[in-house]
């Protein structure tokens, strides 16, 4: 780039022969969009180029020069590809400009579908490309929603499941809550072609989450994805011993929020699970009530107080439970 | 500690917010003013006040941002079209009951054309794919009353593939549960009549888990921070599935008017932060909701 930036468009020799065009807003829009000088400026010289179709090297850096301004603007980066094809230019340049912008803000929809664009068109030898660049974004936001999308997208188009999982476990170890790299392990487990499918790694990831589940019981996610493993077999979940112990194992501490514990003790037991006493007893260790006969009623009892905002969402899976189950 | 929704200074906010001229935000917003007046026109309509716009004049500039090939609206005269701006465009029509200006065959044509063969939705003629077009072509065409136009089956059988096991539904197949793709996806499913593939209880317990205990306001997915915005993806979701008196009704409605600037209107996403036109949407049709549930 060798444009000075601080010099107004309508003072640079390059661009004499254009003449701005300026936004008819109306007599009184609704929502006016007050402008900065520059960014009205700028605008207008690329509104100019726009509607006469330039698609030239001055175009293109004037597109980067708008895009610097307001990176949302779709309709500039609709331009800037039709002006890339049109000058066959270099996409391993785009990625790094892409890079660029994202530094400022990588919040937008159209950056990230314009990368994938450009991606896509580069095909699958970027795909090491691609993983290191979403893994720089989510070293800043380890749960950039879109960096995440095109992550996957990368995955499954491109390729590059190698480390994924080793990635997942990098980002679990810095925050075991990241509801984002949960989700992401699911993804891998369940379509990477080079393991073996969910019940083929059941074994080992409930072991992984349990671990993970024992480090910080007050954990959405990996509660979740413990059920999550036991998709479509019940009979599995509720006779798996090793899920009812790790709820055992909460219950049984004073130093931490029990309710994802009682909540999945509710669900084994609304599954089948038949309660033993040591279920019992660590149920009822928790109780101020008078104990109940029904396990599952003394568990929404207890979760309605321990999880009180929540108190009609339990107080409706206690009416939800027949007495007939244990 | 506010205690009321302070409709007047809300109103005045949206009125005059734009006029600022140095207002990095009006300088972001422009390629989007179709959405911006969506949210604005909707909450003065909200608190009654749609009389202050000259129709005549929104309606104008509204026709404006339609591409005349195409068919669809663009963000903003000079932008291409989009249906996100498309949906705006027909919903400001719709606020004014102005529907009938529109060329309904031109506009549905270019939405149902973006059907892909799977059943979802692309937003233009670049490709991006994500479930919330596939709400917006559904939402948009059935205000048109033309869901014919379009392979309801198929566009179904993309959202469900959606759906992840914790209830919820992401952007694409595979993507984490996200309040504000819930929304879309539940709301494309209850519009096509369709709300049997979601398991309510299952998705009802994700939801109002978004509810935090401290500030009594909304998140979007687990161990994130509350926003007001989701005080509308997550609660009309729950209104859809016939959940919403799981969440605490008192403590959301204190956190969105702890949101409020009570001295130049608008609201925010946090009580912290700056307030801006999209979370004063949010947080008043979030209350509107909740008001009209209890009555």
């Amino acid at each position: 780039m060798d444009f000075d930036e601080t010099v107004p468009l309508s003072q640079r020799s390059e661009w004499a022969d254009v003449v701005p065009l300026t936004q008819d807003d109306g007599p009184n829009p609704v929502v006016p969009i007050a402008y900065k000088e520059e960014f009205r400026e700028t605008m207008d010289y690329v509104r100019a180029i726009y509607f006469s179709d330039e698609r030239s090297p001055r175009a293109l850096r004037l597109t980067e020069e708008t895009l610097r301004l307001n990176s949302g603007n779709y309709t500039v980066w609709h331009f800037r590809r039709l002006v890339l094809e049109a000058l066959n230019h270099d996409l391993f340049e785009e990625l790094e400009f892409i890079e660029r912008i994202a530094e400022d803000n990588s919040k937008n929809y159209q950056l990230w579908h314009h990368r994938r664009w450009v991606a896509e068109k580069l095909g699958p030898d970027v795909a090491g490309r691609e993983l290191e660049f979403t893994r720089r974004v989510l070293s800043l936001d380890a749960k950039h929603y879109h960096a995440w999308s095109h992550r996957q997208w990368t995955l499954r188009a491109l390729g590059g499941w190698e480390d994924e999982l080793d990635y997942c476990h990098e980002l679990l170890e810095a925050d075991v809550f990241n509801n984002s790299a949960w989700n992401q392990r699911y993804y891998v487990i369940t379509r990477s072609p080079l393991l073996g499918g969910l019940e083929a790694m059941r074994e080992s990831e409930v072991s992984y989450t349990i671990k993970a589940i024992l480090t910080n019981p007050a954990n959405e996610s990996s509660w979740r994805y413990l059920k999550a493993l036991y998709k479509d077999d019940k009979e599995s979940w509720i006779s798996d011993s090793s899920v009812s112990s790790v709820c055992l194992n909460v219950l049984s501490r004073t130093d931490c929020f029990h309710g994802f514990a009682l909540s999945t003790l509710l669900d084994l037991l609304c599954d089948g699970l038949r309660p033993t006493n040591e279920h019992k007893d660590s149920v009822r260790a928790l109780a101020n009530e008078e104990p109940d006969t029904n396990l599952a009623i003394l568990v929404c009892t207890i979760l309605g107080r321990v999880d009180p905002i929540r108190a009609n969402y339990w107080a409706w899976r206690k009416s939800k439970i027949t007495v007939a189950a244990m | 500690m506010a205690d009321k929704l302070e409709a007047d200074k809300h109103v005045r906010y949206i009125l005059m917010a734009e006029k600022k001229k140095e207002s990095f935000e009006s300088v972001v917003m422009d390629h989007l003013r179709m959405n911006g007046a969506y949210w604005g026109l909707t909450t003065l309509d909200l608190l009654d006040k749609l009389g202050s716009v000259s129709q005549d004049e929104v309606v104008s500039w509204v026709m404006t941002c339609q591409h005349e090939s195409a068919g669809g609206f663009a963000g903003n005269t000079g932008h291409d079209p989009h249906v996100i701006y498309t949906l705006s465009a027909v919903q400001i029509l719709a606020l004014f009951d102005k529907l009938s200006i529109l060329d309904v065959q031109k506009v549905s044509s270019y939405i149902a054309g973006l059907q892909n063969e799977d059943g979802s939705f692309s937003g233009d003629i670049w490709g991006e794919v994500d479930t919330r077009f596939s709400y917006i072509a559904i939402c948009c065409l059935s205000i048109l009353k033309c869901l014919d136009k379009i392979n309801v089956e198929k566009a179904v059988d993309y959202i469900v593939s959606c759906k992840n096991l914790d209830g919820g539904f992401g952007c694409t197949p595979g993507a984490e549960s996200h309040a504000g793709q819930i929304f879309c996806c539940v709301g494309a499913l209850a519009i096509t009549g369709n709300l049997h593939h979601v398991d309510k209880d299952l998705l009802g317990w994700w939801l109002c888990e978004r509810q935090d205990y401290e500030s009594g306001g909304l998140n979007g997915r687990p161990e994130k921070l509350p926003d007001v915005c989701y005080s509308w993806w997550v609660l009309s979701s729950l209104i859809m599935i016939d959940r919403v008196h799981w969440i605490e009704n008192g403590k959301i409605v204190k956190f969105i008017l702890d949101c409020q600037d009570m001295d130049n209107g608008g609201i925010s996403d946090n009580p912290k932060d700056a307030v801006d036109i999209f979370h004063t949407y949010f947080g008043v049709a979030g209350l509107s909701l909740l008001e009209s549930k209890n009555n």
